[in-house]
């Protein structure tokens, strides 16, 4: 059960001279919204830290700092402190993000990617392929993510595209479930009907007739996405499996600094004041979405 | 009527909006009814019909609030009630029969204490006997069975006619004084239908109850009401006796609906009225029927009509009555005769077709011939396999056995299977223009995708040929860039029309096109069908469960039962003169307003 | 088969091939992926002696198949093969830690459960109030929070630095029951209590509404029944089934959630061997605490579907 939980919907005004494209009424509706700003905000600005970050650290992150021990509380040099080896504080902070980043999001785009292709040829097929589908989506299921990379990371070891995959194969039956659950109420519609008459090719039916329509939950899925692969990638940085040391990584370095939190706490703050921001701007992103989604929905039925 | 105090008097309601402007839905809304009376509340989409109904038992739906007036059953006013009083009132002094039992009826416990629960709330009966009693007591006057093993079924192992009984038995159990019925008979069958209306005419009588049906069918209300009122954008357009109402409308908005009812008869031309019905918060200002109106002048713009007296018992809201009710009397426009086809080979034939879903078989042994150029109407009531026959013939669906041919040559059950001509010839339009268009796309690339698909055409050529099949159907050109929600149902329909035709189909296979829309609309739809067809020269294959518009289209008509076809032939023939025993039970429970106005008079 | 029966059977089956499945896939995974066991265990340096010896000695060289059968055959009738690290059984192996994490995951659950349920529940009821409002921001922010960050955030706040009330890591002695260590247990509990309960709450919150707006709500009250049946007879009934989806999904959540918590308190129970025998290479332990998790998480699915059936009477009668 992936299903978005959803918080009451926007009320939206839709009268006939509505005649925006549809993406644009939706995003326009989202931003309306305080939590989706507030959302956005926060994201960018994570995202900023980890992007930039590495460019304007002020030491290099995998070296000592000049005469500071390790665990130095805050100083003129060093804001921050440093950390278990010595090294700055602030500069591994910077340098950390971008690793979470690139493989939550490559993570969730194959996963989403995969997920959606399932779903669609399930929800279309309605017959013997659907249910083939899904209950391999369902073996999938029966694993916790974390789980699943573990046992994979058994054998080969800390790899970083086998977490990627990993996380992916399983963000896939999530996906699929959700692109399932919504495209079957649009496959029945008499528009795909239509198509189908006049003889137009499975392809372009899913592609054209049937994916603009489930755009909205698959954005919503996507931002939820996301934020669960976020937590899922740095909580395998956390236990080691995910960039090996020297590298500086959040969820690396929250694990790395926990022997010192009673001298020196900030190495093991920052990155989870990072994730947590992080996690939190793309889960109201994705609630402000949803929220709009429905409620351009319920505007239209009230025709 | 009797001048003692009425069972049920409602004086100036409104109900507004709990966000925004506080916009009305309804306003202003007066009327009476009196014990063993039933009140007709008419009126289309975004009417307010609904509200009024569930505002007479003091409740609103969510969002909404009655901001003003009174509703007082038998003297009391039941709105400045506090909640836990009126929740004591309503199920025993007021009753409300959904229009939806299949989801008003709660799927988790059983009908017997359903039931019984109506009764034991209220404090009846001092025993379970006395309940059991009283439930078998009514459960009979609607003619359902109260044995033990029937009382047990949960909702769902009811049929749909079963369902809306006991709902009926539920609103007369605790014999109120008041009962409201929101359109009890959507979805059944005529012959259901007419059973429980006939039921509830005789409930009332028995129990002297005031009763207010709210409906959008005129023929309905004209067969059950004594009295009807007539609502439009949320205003009391018109209230008087039923006969007197519907003979002599004062108001042009009545006056126009009963010329957009299609007759049996087929005597008089199926009349619409231009434009759509505004919503709340999208009201002209001064006379809201103003902008459809043939009578408006510059006054109705300005200041609202207050309701007037016109004779007795009668009230209507318009300036302009007098001149309505003067050209009441002038004739109303007589019906455009169908015209007549020479027998030619067939378009289509059907030879032995059994058509199934699943495991269950929907049509047995179909045998059809749809001639050129000719309108063949396929009728018959839910569940009698006409959409399923339809869908057939165009390849919508495909597990089937028998022939189907299209000029001389056998088609392929699927749609996919066949070949680019005769998809391209055969096209189809869909019952509801809510679900057909994608709203995704706009109405240009909609209606222009057959184009693509068929002719392989593009650019400029095909939005000159999309222009042109949007100005067959009449509608106006600025829809091209325009999405569907932008548009208004009966627009809408027209816009699938517009797919259909600029294929170029040589057959047009219409499912109950006008069933998802408002009267008012219909006969819009209907028209440019009619003038497509004899524009045209295209066979059409027109399906509905509405007999009377089949005159105003049709040359030949099949009648279908259960999944056979039980009559065939001319439409006349069959019509005045039929012959199988489902098609004269299906004339005789169609309610028909002349039928109920000829019998008013008699 | 027909009827009642006959779907519970069938839903057996499905669970038990779910499972056999992905019994496969953790094996496969384990075994079947580049790079073995024996070159991992020995090293870079191992000569291709000692690796031949070691393979023929773990059953390397035999065909996947075979190995796989030795391996299923052998769960099903208790024997879960050897540890690598230490060669002991490994039903003795996890014997000890399936304890701890039970015990970790029940107190969790009897929290978390009736919580997420009722928050769900009266924010339903009074939509719109103060009390929704807040639970409906609080619920969105916990919900995206990953489990290691409101573990550690924990920890800073109640155990190294704003306050020192509680140990940051669970001491304990081999041995000894969970129960022993309160004090270990609490932070350990509520994280998993945190890291669960929003988001059950909001999906409750969502059943709960769109059963609240249903037409046989509003009938009800239609009906004149006063406001305590409508909910407790009416609404309640009707709200069973989700109430056990959101059951399973929050104890299944829970499931998952053990191996970083674990991780985060050094908590001895599964979660935590799985990671120390991922980093070690142990096999058979992976694969037997993987499987036991799977196991889990099908076995709860299945009584939530199984309940969900029992509990809907339309359900119930279309199968009989």
């Amino acid at each position: 059960m992936s299903g978005v939980a959803v918080a009451d919907p926007v009320e939206v005004e839709l009268d006939r001279s509505e005649g925006r494209r549809p993406w644009r009424l939706l995003l326009a509706t989202a931003w309306s919204q305080h939590r989706t700003k507030i959302g956005v905000g926060i994201t960018l600005l994570i995202v900023g830290i980890a992007l930039i970050g590495p460019f304007v650290a002020p030491y290099e992150p995998d070296q000592g700092v000049e005469g500071q021990f390790p665990f130095s509380p805050p100083s003129s040099e060093t804001w921050f402190g440093t950390d278990d080896l010595g090294r700055d504080v602030f500069s591994r902070f910077l340098a950390g993000g971008v690793s979470v980043l690139i493989l939550a999001g490559a993570s969730t785009a194959i996963g989403i990617v995969l997920g959606v292709a399932v779903g669609l040829a399930a929800a279309y097929s309605r017959g013997k392929l659907d249910d083939v589908l899904m209950r391999t989506m369902d073996v999938l299921l029966s694993l916790p993510q974390i789980v699943f990379a573990l046992v994979l990371a058994a054998t080969v070891g800390p790899e970083l595209w086998l977490l990627v995959l990993a996380v992916g194969l399983t963000t896939m039956p999530r996906a699929a479930r959700v692109t399932r659950g919504a495209a079957v109420e649009v496959v029945e519609k008499d528009f795909v009907r239509a198509a189908e008459a006049i003889g137009l090719p499975r392809r372009r039916i899913l592609m054209g007739e049937v994916l603009p329509n489930i755009a909205s939950p698959l954005i919503v899925e996507t931002t939820l996405r996301m934020t669960f692969n976020v937590a899922v990638v740095a909580g395998l940085s956390f236990l080691g499996f995910g960039l090996q040391p020297p590298a500086a990584d959040w969820g690396l370095m929250i694990n790395e600094n926990r022997n010192g939190l009673t001298i020196q706490p900030w190495p093991v703050i920052l990155p989870v004041v990072a994730i947590a921001l992080l996690t939190i701007g793309t889960s109201l992103i994705g609630d402000g979405i949803s929220r709009a989604a429905i409620g351009i929905e319920r505007g239209r039925g009230r025709e | 009527m009797s001048s003692a105090a009425p069972a049920l008097e409602v004086s100036d309601l409104r109900v507004e909006v709990d966000y925004g402007d506080r916009e009305d839905i309804v306003d202003g809304i007066t009327f009476r009814v009196d014990a063993g009376e039933v009140l007709g509340l008419v009126g289309e989409s975004g009417s307010g019909k609904t509200t009024i109904g569930l505002a007479v038992l003091g409740h609103t739906r969510r969002g909404a609030h009655i901001a003003r007036g009174e509703v007082r059953v038998e003297g009391r006013d039941i709105i400045p009630l506090p909640a836990l009083e009126r929740q004591r009132l309503r199920g025993k002094l007021v009753s409300y029969v959904p229009q939806d039992p299949a989801s008003a009826l709660s799927p988790a416990m059983r009908i017997g204490k359903q039931l019984d629960e109506a009764l034991s709330e209220h404090g009846f009966g001092s025993s379970d006997a006395d309940r059991r009693a009283r439930i078998t007591e009514v459960l009979g006057e609607v003619l359902l069975p109260s044995d033990e093993a029937f009382l047990k079924r949960y909702p769902h192992q009811l049929s749909g006619g079963q369902q809306q009984r006991v709902a009926l038995a539920m609103a007369f159990a605790n014999r109120p004084r008041v009962i409201v019925l929101d359109e009890p008979t959507t979805g059944l069958d005529v012959t259901t239908q007419a059973h429980v209306l006939e039921t509830v005419r005789e409930l009332c009588e028995l129990h002297g109850v005031a009763a207010v049906y709210v409906s959008h069918d005129l023929a309905v209300v004209a067969t059950l009401a004594t009295r009807v009122a007539v609502l439009y954008g949320g205003r009391l357009a018109e209230i008087g006796p039923t006969a007197t109402l519907f003979r002599l409308a004062a108001h042009p908005y009545t006056r126009r609906l009963v010329e957009a009812i299609p007759e049996l008869s087929g005597e008089h031309a199926l009349v619409g009225i231009p434009g759509t019905a505004p919503r709340p918060g999208h009201r002209p200002s001064g006379c809201f029927f103003r902008l459809r109106c043939p009578y408006a002048i510059e006054k109705c713009g300005l200041e609202a009509p207050q309701l007037e007296t016109v004779g007795d018992e009668h009230e209507v809201r318009c300036f302009r009555y007098a001149d309505v009710l003067r050209d009441a009397a002038a004739t109303r426009p007589a019906a455009v005769p169908t015209p007549e086809i020479d027998a030619v080979d067939a378009l289509v034939t059907v030879v032995g077709v059994d058509a199934s879903y699943g495991d269950r078989q929907v049509l047995h042994h179909v045998e059809l011939v749809v001639r050129p150029r000719e309108c063949l109407a396929l009728v018959g009531e839910s569940g009698s396999g006409k959409t399923t026959l339809a869908r057939c013939i165009a390849g919508l669906h495909s597990s089937y056995t028998g022939t189907i041919s299209y000029r001389g040559r056998a088609l392929e059950p699927g749609a996919r299977a066949r070949d680019a001509k005769a998809r391209q010839e055969i096209q189809y339009v869909f019952q509801s223009p809510y679900n057909s268009l994608n709203p995704r796309k706009t109405i240009g690339q909609i209606v222009g995708q057959p184009l693509r698909h068929f002719f392989d055409v593009g650019g400029s050529e095909a939005r000159a040929r999309v222009k042109g099949a949007l100005e067959r159907v009449q509608l106006s050109t600025t829809c091209l860039n325009r999405y569907p929600h932008q548009l208004s149902g009966g627009e809408r329909q027209r816009a699938a029309i517009a797919r259909a035709l600029i294929a170029e189909p040589q057959l047009l296979v219409c499912d109950e096109v006008t069933s998802a829309l408002d009267v008012s609309v219909q006969a819009a739809i209907i028209d440019v069908l009619a003038e497509l067809q004899r524009e045209l020269d295209i066979g059409l294959l027109f399906v509905t469960h509405n007999l009377a518009l089949i005159r105003t289209l049709s040359q030949e008509v099949a009648v279908m039962s259960e999944g056979r076809i039980v009559e065939r032939g001319l439409v006349d023939g069959v019509l005045d003169a039929p012959q199988a025993d489902y098609t004269k039970k299906l004339l005789s429970d169609t309610p028909s307003l002349e039928a109920a106005l000829a019998a008013s008079s008699a | 088969m027909h009827g009642l029966t006959g779907f519970v059977v069938r839903r057996l089956l499905l669970g038990v091939l779910t499972l056999f499945v992905t019994s496969v896939i953790i094996f496969g995974a384990t075994q079947a992926l580049p790079g073995d066991a024996a070159r991992s265990i020995l090293g870079r340096s191992a000569t291709p002696e000692s690796l031949a010896e070691l393979r023929r000695q773990l059953g390397l060289d035999q065909p996947v198949l075979t190995q796989y059968w030795e391996w299923i055959s052998g769960v099903l009738t208790g024997d879960l093969g050897t540890s690598l690290a230490n060669s002991l059984p490994v039903s003795d192996v996890i014997g000890e830690p399936i304890v701890y994490s039970l015990f970790l995951m029940v107190l969790a659950a009897v929290i978390s459960v009736p919580l997420g349920i009722a928050l769900g529940a009266v924010s339903a009821r009074r939509r719109d109030s103060a009390f929704d409002q807040t639970t409906s921001v609080a619920t969105l922010g916990l919900a995206a929070l990953p489990e290691f960050v409101v573990g550690i955030t924990l920890v800073v706040l109640f155990a190294t630095t704003v306050f020192q009330w509680l140990p940051a890591v669970a001491v304990t002695e081999p041995g000894v029951g969970p129960w022993n260590y309160p004090k270990e247990l609490i932070l350990p509990v509520i994280t998993l209590v945190i890291a669960v309960v929003p988001y059950t709450a909001r999906i409750m919150r969502a059943s709960t509404v769109e059963i609240l707006e249903s037409d046989f709500v509003e009938m009800a009250r239609l009906k004149g029944l006063p406001e305590r049946r409508v909910l407790w007879r009416h609404a309640v009934p009707n709200a069973l089934a989700p109430t056990f989806q959101v059951t399973a999904l929050n104890l299944a959540y829970l499931a998952g959630g053990i191996v970083v918590v674990e991780a985060v308190f050094n908590y001895q129970g599964v979660g935590l061997l799985l990671v120390d025998s991922v980093r070690a290479r142990d096999m058979p332990v992976v694969q037997a605490v993987a499987l036991l998790i799977a196991a889990l998480y099908v076995i709860l699915n299945l009584l939530a579907d199984l309940a969900t059936i029992l509990v809907s009477p339309r359900l119930r009668t279309s199968l009989s």
